[in-house]
């Protein structure tokens, strides 16, 4: 069963068995507009929390999407290639960005449920 | 496109009317503006192509010039013959400083024999006004900076979507203005490369106006994110990006709104300069640019050639959505400037090819009658 987490930087993330999946959440797809382009990391690239990993492009400007934690990027999501759109139609599904290991389980412990991500967000 | 002062926006007088058609508003020259709607950029961006796109611009400035040197004033503002003008003409024109240097671009339109209305960018509306009052002291002519809601309808269905709420149109060509009713100024021009007009009314008229053209089922609000990808894929320049006081006409390409006479007789401000420039020509040449693949380059990105070497910047780059591919613009060293010149934009320490790409991008739809 996995866990969903959410950053304070709107980005989500899906823990099962030590790998996260992660993505923007439909509140951040929703301020950045329609994206036109995904720039995704190499698999195999480290990331230390906090790293630019990704560079979403909407029509009118580019915008980091954050490691949300340590670890290795493990896949990225080719469709987006070919659909970046994917993001702003499924953010928490189809969209998903990338999935990297979790190197250390605790820095999970400051994210957020969707219940305080709901507060955040107003 | 962020706010880049502390001062507090201005509030459009049509605010609400963009909050009930839940905008998102952002900072604009010291405006707060609309820069989508829930149709979002890409789809506001081709519907203003495919029907047409209701743009609330009335952070633009109108200024009008009045009295029997108001030709005469103009003459020394602007590298423009207004007493050439027919009435009812409009022309693309310029404020220069001193080096030729573009300090605003302009459009003056002819509406008497000595009224002219011209439309001034709003974030140099206040420079520009006490400039045109400075030039107009030494002249029989008067500067009138008028408030008005401004709206623009932009795309093939404007002229229907005009007559259908009462305002017929369909006399006017492009870059040309009238005064349709008391204190309401029209012109068929834009910024977008379709055929549309601009339309400026009095506070009290315009959210009757207004809802009238939204009404239509052909007219959509679109706001300044596809205003902005509009005019970047029309080929047209924004003042602050494109063109600034470094740039002179001769290097962004746009001495074709400076005629043969009005060079050669000089006396607007920046004439000398400019002569100068248009007999040294231009060591660097605003050009199209196409990158290559998906990703977008934007404005401030360094372009090299072939060999790394430096070859000029980016000014403005995003997505085109009828082009269906990344769009930019900037300056490149003169010998680059041929169309299909490869050469490479820095992105985030990556080199993306782009090729120099002729302008437009989409052509022009003008109706030129």
């Amino acid at each position: 069963m996995a866990t969903i987490y959410y950053t304070e930087d709107h980005e989500w993330l899906s823990v099962e068995g030590g790998v996260a999946t992660v993505g923007i959440t439909d509140y951040a797809q929703e301020q950045l507009g329609d994206l036109v382009f995904v720039e995704l990391p190499e698999a195999g690239r480290a990331l230390s929390k906090g790293d630019a990993t990704v560079v979403v492009e909407s029509v009118k400007a580019a915008s980091d999407v954050y490691a949300p934690a340590d670890g290795e990027v493990r896949e990225v999501n080719e469709a987006l290639a070919a659909d970046p759109s994917l993001v702003n139609s499924a953010p928490q599904g189809a969209g998903w960005l990338w999935k990297q290991t979790i190197a250390d389980e605790s820095q999970l412990a400051g994210l957020m449920d969707e219940a305080a991500y709901k507060a955040h967000i107003g | 496109m962020a706010a880049t002062t502390d001062e507090p926006l201005s509030e459009l007088p049509l605010k609400a009317l963009h909050e009930a058609a839940n905008a998102r508003f952002g900072g604009f020259a010291g405006w707060n503006m609309p820069i989508t709607y829930p149709l979002g950029v890409l789809k506001e961006h081709l519907h203003t192509r495919e029907k047409a796109g209701l743009f609330d611009i009335s952070h633009m400035k109108l200024i009008l010039v009045t009295g029997p040197e108001a030709a005469k004033a103009l003459a020394r503002a602007c590298p423009l013959d207004p007493a050439a003008l027919e009435e009812s003409q409009s022309k693309y024109t310029f404020l220069l400083d001193d080096e030729a240097g573009i300090l605003d671009d302009l459009i003056v339109t002819r509406l008497g024999e000595t009224r002219f209305m011209v439309v001034a960018n709003a974030g140099n509306a206040a420079q520009d006004i006490a400039r045109l009052a400075d030039v107009a002291a030494g002249f029989d002519a008067t500067i009138e900076p008028l408030d008005r809601v401004f709206l623009a309808l932009q795309g093939p269905a404007a002229e229907a979507a005009l007559a259908r709420a009462g305002l017929d149109l369909g006399h006017l060509t492009f870059m040309h203005g009238t005064e349709p009713r008391k204190n309401w100024f029209a012109s068929r021009s834009g910024y977008t490369g379709e055929d549309g007009f601009e339309v400026a009314l009095p506070l009290g008229e315009a959210e009757s106006f207004a809802r009238a053209l939204l009404a239509d089922e052909n007219v959509e609000w679109i706001g300044l994110a596809a205003r902005d990808s509009l005019r970047l894929e029309a080929g047209l320049c924004l003042h602050g990006q494109d063109i600034t006081p470094e740039t002179t006409p001769v290097e962004a390409g746009l001495m074709w709104a400076v005629s043969k006479p009005v060079r050669e007789a000089g006396g607007f401000i920046g004439a000398e300069a400019l002569k100068a420039a248009l007999a040294a020509g231009a060591s660097r040449k605003r050009v199209g640019l196409k990158p290559e693949g998906r990703q977008p380059v934007r404005g401030g990105a360094a372009l090299f050639d072939a060999e790394g070497n430096p070859a000029g910047s980016v000014t403005s780059g995003g997505f085109g959505p009828s082009f269906g591919a990344p769009v930019a613009m900037g300056y490149v060293a003169a010998p680059l400037a041929q169309a299909g010149t490869q050469l490479f934009a820095d992105v985030r320490g990556n080199r993306v090819p782009v090729a120099v790409h002729p302008l437009p991008f989409t052509p022009h739809r003008y109706r030129k009658g």
